[in-house]
């Protein structure tokens, strides 16, 4: 029964086809936006890993040899 | 690792979504009885079709998690049911719009097809809070796999079940009842393996992401030790973590990694 309604109009049925194509890319956009705050995320997390080595380099170089560990 | 062909795969996709939208609005024609508002059909059954299949993959990816017990495989079951579960959102957002503009409701619910649909997605809503529940890694993968298994074999016995049902109103797409003319089959054809190529785009992109979070913390770990790790550590959650030796490889001297 509810398969035999008859179509709507261009103008009327352009409202329903806009809407379905925009919850489509919505949805596409909103993973991308997600996607977007991880990666600042890593890119934080690795620009303080490589903060951290670099102090640990200058230390290193600052530090006399024979304070160094191991050293005979 | 997991980004090798993540550019080809990226690209492919996007020439086959503006490939996928040419045909849907400047060459299949109009249908005979719902006129424009069949549109919808090539963006709202390629989702379902997808998110299906995604949820069929994810118990296959979970089976072999169980078989190797690698948590490589319960990482691919976790990311191809967590993006079924997006697309099956857009499928039931999608329908429920096509519904209102051909039947005049937003939801049937005598229509077997839109709530064992419903039905489905509402049981893989638990996936998560499941995995959630339980604090051990070892055992939350274990028995989302188990789940995943489950549920996974549900979804083509609950398809078979909808089918043989006799009193339904929903259209046929595919099957003995469909005679689509050649253009619409066509179009239809190429939405699905657009859908299906955004689908396996975006696990390849979600399964990147978090093999480089994992690598980030094996390495942090390295680097400033396992009580500074512990510190800023891993909140619970319900997303499967890598091992460190799956991550990056055993622990060299800086000079031999050089």
């Amino acid at each position: 029964m509810l398969g035999a309604l008859p179509a709507l109009p261009l103008h009327e049925a352009g409202k329903y086809v806009a809407g379905a194509y925009v919850v489509l890319f919505a949805l596409v956009l909103i993973y991308v936006a997600i996607m977007a705050i991880r990666l600042s995320r890593i890119e934080h997390e690795l620009g303080e890993l490589l903060e951290h080595t670099s102090d640990r380099t200058e230390q290193r170089e600052s530090t006399p040899a024979y304070l160094m560990k191991g050293h005979k | 690792m997991y980004g090798k062909s993540l550019r080809a795969l990226s690209i492919s996709t996007v020439v086959a979504m503006a490939l996928a939208l040419s045909l849907v609005f400047f060459y299949a024609p109009l249908e005979a009885e719902q006129g424009f508002l069949q549109k919808i059909f090539y963006v709202h059954v390629p989702l379902s079709i997808v998110a299906l299949c995604g949820f069929v993959i994810g118990a296959l990816l979970a089976i072999q998690h169980l078989r190797t017990r690698d948590p490589r495989w319960d990482m691919r079951s976790y990311v191809a049911i967590h993006m079924s579960l997006i697309f099956a959102v857009g499928a039931l957002i999608t329908g429920s719009i096509w519904a209102k503009g051909s039947w005049g409701h937003w939801w049937v619910w005598n229509e077997p097809t839109l709530v064992s649909f419903l039905i489905v997605f509402l049981l893989y809503a638990t996936y998560q809070p499941l995995r959630f529940a339980i604090e051990d890694p070892e055992r939350q993968a274990r028995y989302a796999s188990v789940f995943a298994i489950t549920a996974g074999a549900f979804v083509p016995l609950n398809f078979i079940a909808v089918r043989l049902s006799t009193a339904y109103v929903h259209p046929r797409v595919l099957g003995s009842t469909s005679n689509l003319p050649a253009p619409m089959a066509l179009t239809f054809v190429v939405s699905l393996l657009a859908m299906a190529l955004l689908y396996a785009t975006l696990c390849k992109y979600e399964l990147t992401a978090k093999h480089t979070r994992a690598q980030v913390r094996a390495l942090r770990r390295r680097l400033l030790g396992d009580a500074e790790e512990a510190r800023g550590g891993r909140a619970r959650s319900a997303a499967p973590s890598l091992p460190p030796s799956a991550t990056i490889g055993p622990r060299t001297s800086p000079r031999t990694a050089l």
